[in-house]
């Protein structure tokens, strides 16, 4: 069980833990900032595979803008409801 | 009840598909090898780029006209919206950001240039712009897109259109996108020039013509 | 068990919570979530079992690279049509047939 299985074995174990948190989270805004940390933990996964290209896209586009698209839709949904 | 059977449902996926995988032999085929042993005639040394601009240069062509169709229908659905109604943004966000950007636009012609040696490339660039077009637009320095203007609209188009005559050009001497090996390298770095700036409105657009929406609908 | 065999595993777990999500979730928005997951779970599968073996890999990398420039069009769009659904009818959920 050498240092870098463990460390692999933690990282999928947040990742799947923050992927559940995001589902499961009773808050909205809540659901979507784990979602941002879910979509971080994967470019550090896509690192681990030495797949830098998609860590880089990963981190870029899939947590950064999705998040940031994600957070603006719950923004205009706010909004209209008061 | 359907809770029970979703739930129990995806556990037995869970479980038989990890044993299947943990039982898996090793792959007939070696796609890595292949990759590498064309590299030296691709036009560029990194094999993502190579895979993504010249073995596979199909699937990023039709992709970038995936991504431009979704932004046409975006700006078919619409928003209802009248004007900004935000508060200002504080004056330390906007001095940050008028340093970030700059910054922000060199950082992704430096990837869209080294995509060809290492981890890099014309998406992650284009990634880098939308997110600092992003950046200015939450500083209040980048007012929302309405309907997109005659620039706009050929910035827009212009990654996919320079890839397509690049394309039809090749077309006519031998097979689509068959590069020929003296001239790969510079082709590439023209068809991601114009994929970055592209992809980069196309990202951008996605989040600033949504952002306009203010919760006004009477 | 290498490297690329656990993230495939974990890309099962990911797909497996993210369809149970888009299955049963009403609220249109954290069924998008579900969605991302699902996906970000398939990218997973597709280069940690190319690369079980240890070796990298540079066509599935370059696939799932496409995959999530593709993803990001789709959530946006998505949220596009949530957006305009909820200012027309101010429902945020599909409506349900009557049954189950």
């Amino acid at each position: 069980m050498s240092l870098e299985f463990v460390f692999d074995l933690l990282l999928a174990l947040a990742i799947i833990w923050s992927a559940w948190r995001s589902l499961s989270a009773s808050r909205l805004d809540l659901a979507i900032v784990m979602f941002i940390v879910f979509g971080l933990l994967m470019a550090l996964a896509w690192a681990r595979l030495s797949a830098s290209d998609i860590g880089l896209a990963e981190a870029a586009i899939g947590a950064g803008l999705t998040g940031a698209l994600l957070l603006d839709a719950y923004g205009a949904l706010k909004r209209r409801e008061t | 009840m359907k809770r029970l059977l979703v739930v129990l449902g995806a556990a037995c996926f869970v479980v038989l598909l990890i044993g299947a995988m943990l039982d898996l032999a090793p792959a007939g085929i070696a796609l890595h090898a292949a990759v590498s042993a064309n590299l030296p005639s691709s036009g560029v040394e990194h094999p993502v780029t190579a895979v993504l601009l010249n073995f596979r240069g199909y699937d990023t062509l039709l992709e970038i006209a995936v991504l431009l169709l979704a932004l046409i229908v975006i700006l078919a659905v619409g928003i209802d919206s009248t004007t900004d109604v935000r508060p200002a943004a504080s004056p330390v966000l906007q001095a940050l950001a008028r340093l970030a950007a700059p910054l922000m636009i060199v950082v992704a012609v430096y990837l869209l240039w080294a995509g060809a040696f290492r981890p890099g490339g014309a998406f992650q660039a284009g990634a880098v712009l939308a997110a600092a077009a992003v950046l200015l637009h939450l500083a209040e320095l980048l007012p929302g897109w309405q309907s997109p203007g005659a620039r706009l609209r050929l910035g827009l188009a212009g990654g996919f259109l320079i890839f397509l005559a690049v394309g039809a050009g090749l077309l006519f001497q031998g097979a689509l996108l068959e590069y020929p090996p003296e001239q790969a390298g510079w082709m590439i770095l023209l068809i991601e020039s114009g994929l970055t700036v592209s992809l980069g409105l196309i990202l951008a657009g996605l989040f600033l013509l949504l952002s306009r929406d203010d919760g006004d609908r009477s | 068990m290498s490297a690329g065999l656990l993230f495939a595993s974990v890309g099962v777990i990911l797909f497996a919570l993210g369809a149970a999500g888009v299955l049963l979730i009403g609220h249109l928005l954290r069924r998008i979530l579900a969605f991302n997951v699902m996906g970000s779970g398939a990218f997973l599968v597709l280069v940690g079992l190319a690369q079980r073996n240890g070796i990298a890999d540079p066509v599935p990398q370059a696939m799932v690279l496409t995959g999530i420039v593709v993803a990001v069009a789709a959530t946006a769009l998505a949220l596009a049509l949530v957006r305009r659904l909820y200012a027309l009818t101010g429902k945020i959920e599909l409506p349900q047939d009557d049954e189950g």
